[in-house]
């Protein structure tokens, strides 16, 4: 346990480190307008979806699973938004019912996987085809962009006074939320137990079908959550919202120091990997980096952040030799 | 204990949503004139004498970069921009996406730029960031994809309908050599917009006296799908004996009938012509199954709105109907209604021209 916590806050300073020194270098190389509240504004609603999407997620791989199907339910639940507003359904109606969609698209997964016992893996790159065709299914090919500006403003607009996006207000709070449950509480303990030997924990007694069923959901409905952030950000309902954004995701977390075996990782690692990645290349965009060194660059730090950890484990386990249990590999 | 919360928490967004279904913010009553506004909403006048500022800084941003079609528009923004002692600066995502454009329009807002030049990817996802970055004082110009009319200062449209359709009718005229005879049309689908604008003009031209040895005898739809039109050009020469020429007025269209007359007997007796690519047709150019075929040439398009941007930023012109600028080498152009400017009429490519032109 301690050596656990001890190996996560090496990786965190590490990233901590790295965050300062982008923003440092950000800093002088743009003569002050990386860190101006122009662009952290811009930097703050570029990040929105994928940071409130990471939150559970990061749940989710902690309980040594994956859910690739959450840039499908945003899409969906972007698709519905225009659907039903077409429609003629009020706004304040829509927004609770397309959280429940995805909420129950979430259950969908959990179900599969906990209930018939298949893998997360194979689970959700079926149901991130299956989401995303029953975007398609529901709109089609057209967007909805009629809405009303007072919705809209809280995708384009700062919190009144500040340089503070809405997202990124909706994000910290939610970012409390989920590091209380994960790390202060008995529901976060029993979901690293998961994580670190689903059968020890099953023999503990934790719940862990229920457990896991539980973080599916919560990524179902935290993903259709970002669908509504995407769709009034860009004031745009359209089946193919968020396309690939899984990826991104998942490599925020991974960056984050989350091990994708399970059963390790901080949830403020996964803040601070969130803001490394997208810090990072919105200071390559705003160098005029082409978008092509752009994605070699987000590519190799994602090779980086799966590899350092490994190393360091490797080089500290050959230190201070002592007994390791591994998470079960999925 | 776990049962009984979950029950409260139904009740408690079954009563949410109870209570929300009565009235609240629906289409009917959202006011809906925003969608309708004035382009542009010009600020101040225009002083058409006005001299292009020096050193101007305008981001050149496309739908995607490493497309072709882009990488020949930017060719003509930049050329434009050396012209008037500007720095055209091309940037771009990887993919054309909706919304990857709009991290890229925030970025030239950040980096105080003079002009945006972009074409849209989606008319109305870009719309937020736009506008947000006109009010920091970016002149915006669109070019063949507009975004949303009340998003941007100037379009800068490829070519009028009458011009495409009236060109498409006297090339094929041209082609036939005088003699005329039977013709017929391969297009898109059958609710393709700009195909079906354009092939209500072809109409128009092949009713007047000048066209009257020309007959349309079918109008075919290969759905823009290469297989499907391939089929359909050897369906339309089936199916009539006397065919002596087809316009296909979509790229994907005159490159499949292209291919089948060039493997066909048909070779060399029946002539094509349409809208295309210059790397799409050129075999069939040089070969001779294609005399000539039209489309705008993006260099161009890239070339007059990059100088439209200019006098924009300059304040030679405000976006406003009626005003005129000079646009280089292009010559003068007038903004026409919500802030539209046309090219001109369609670049012809023969096998005369075809070798200066790579997109």
């Amino acid at each position: 346990m301690a050596d656990r916590v001890r190996g996560a806050l090496r990786w965190e300073t590490a990233l901590v480190v790295l965050l300062i020194a982008v923003g440092l270098v950000g800093q002088v190389s743009t003569s002050g307008e990386f860190l101006s509240g122009d662009n952290l504004f811009y930097l703050g609603l570029d990040i929105g979806e994928i940071a409130l999407i990471a939150l559970p997620l990061t749940l989710v791989i902690v309980a040594g699973e994956i859910d690739l199907s959450v840039a499908s339910v945003l899409g969906l639940s972007s698709a519905l938004i225009g659907w039903l507003w077409n429609a003629g359904w009020s706004l304040e109606v829509i927004l609770p019912f397309v959280i429940a969609v995805g909420a129950v698209c979430g259950a969908v997964n959990g179900l599969l996987v906990t209930r018939l016992g298949l893998p997360s893996l194979a689970v959700t790159i079926g149901s991130l085809a299956l989401y995303r065709g029953l975007a398609l299914v529901v709109l089609g090919d057209t967007a909805v962009a009629d809405f009303p500006d007072s919705y809209t403003e809280f995708g384009t607009t700062p919190v009144a006074g500040t340089w503070l996006p809405y997202p990124i207000l909706l994000f910290a709070v939610l970012a409390v939320l989920f590091a209380v449950a994960l790390h202060a509480s008995s529901f976060g303990r029993s979901v690293f137990a998961i994580g670190a030997n689903e059968q020890g924990a099953r023999f503990a007694g934790i719940r862990v079908k229920r457990i896991k069923l539980i973080l599916f959901v919560l990524s179902g409905a935290v993903s259709a959550v970002a669908g509504i952030v995407y769709t009034f950000r860009f004031s745009s309902a359209r089946a193919d919202n968020g396309l690939g954004l899984e990826l991104a995701v998942v490599a925020a977390v991974l960056l984050g120091g989350v091990s994708i075996f399970g059963g390790r990782g901080t949830l403020g690692g996964v803040v601070a990997g969130v803001l490394l990645l997208g810090g990072l290349r919105n200071l390559l965009i705003l160098r005029d980096v082409p978008t092509e060194i752009l994605t070699v660059v987000t590519g190799l730090l994602l090779l980086l952040s799966v590899l350092t950890p490994a190393l360091v484990r490797a080089v500290a386990g050959r230190l201070t030799p002592r007994t390791h249990t591994e998470g079960p590999q999925p | 204990m776990t049962s009984r919360r979950m029950g409260l928490f139904a009740l408690v967004l079954t009563g949410a949503l109870a209570l929300s279904a009565c009235g609240g913010t629906t289409k009917e009553n959202t006011d809906q004139s925003s969608s309708a506004a004035a382009p542009g909403a010009a600020t101040g006048a225009a002083n058409p004498n006005a001299p292009l500022k020096q050193g101007l800084k305008i981001t050149f941003l496309p739908k995607q970069v490493n497309n072709p079609y882009f990488t020949v528009a930017q060719k003509g923004a930049e050329q434009a921009g050396t012209s008037f002692g500007a720095q055209v600066k091309a940037t771009g995502p990887s993919d054309a996406s909706a919304s990857s454009q709009v991290t890229y329009i925030n970025t030239a807002a950040q980096q105080h730029q003079d002009a945006l030049v972009l074409s849209a990817n989606d008319a109305n996802a870009v719309a937020p960031a736009l506008k947000s970055a006109r009010k920091q004082g970016l002149k915006v110009v669109t070019f063949d994809s507009d975004a949303a009319t009340d998003a941007r200062d100037i379009f800068v449209n490829q070519a009028s309908t009458q011009d495409i359709g009236a060109g498409q009718v006297k090339l094929i005229a041209d082609a036939l050599g005088g003699k005329g005879g039977e013709i017929a049309i391969l297009s898109a689908t059958p609710n393709a917009t700009n195909q079906n604008a354009w092939i209500a003009v072809m109409k128009q031209e092949l009713a007047k006296p000048e066209y009257a040895n020309l007959k349309l005898v079918e109008t075919a739809y290969g759905n823009d799908d290469d297989q499907t039109s391939f089929q359909k050009t050897q369906g339309l020469l089936q199916a009539h004996p006397n065919l002596k020429g087809i316009i296909s007025p979509t790229t994907v269209g005159v490159a499949a009938a292209a291919r089948y007359l060039d493997s066909s007997s048909y070779k060399g007796k029946v002539a094509l012509t349409g809208l295309g690519t210059p790397n799409q047709m050129r075999k069939f150019v040089q070969d001779g199954t294609v005399k000539s075929f039209a489309l705008w040439d993006p260099s161009k398009l890239g070339y007059l709105a990059t100088y439209a941007a200019a006098a924009l930023s300059s304040g030679q012109i405000t976006g406003a109907q009626g005003e005129k600028f000079k646009a280089g080498d292009l010559g003068e152009y007038t903004v026409g209604a919500n802030g539209e400017l046309v090219l001109g009429p369609p670049t012809v490519f023969t096998k005369d021209n075809i070798g200066q032109f790579n997109f």
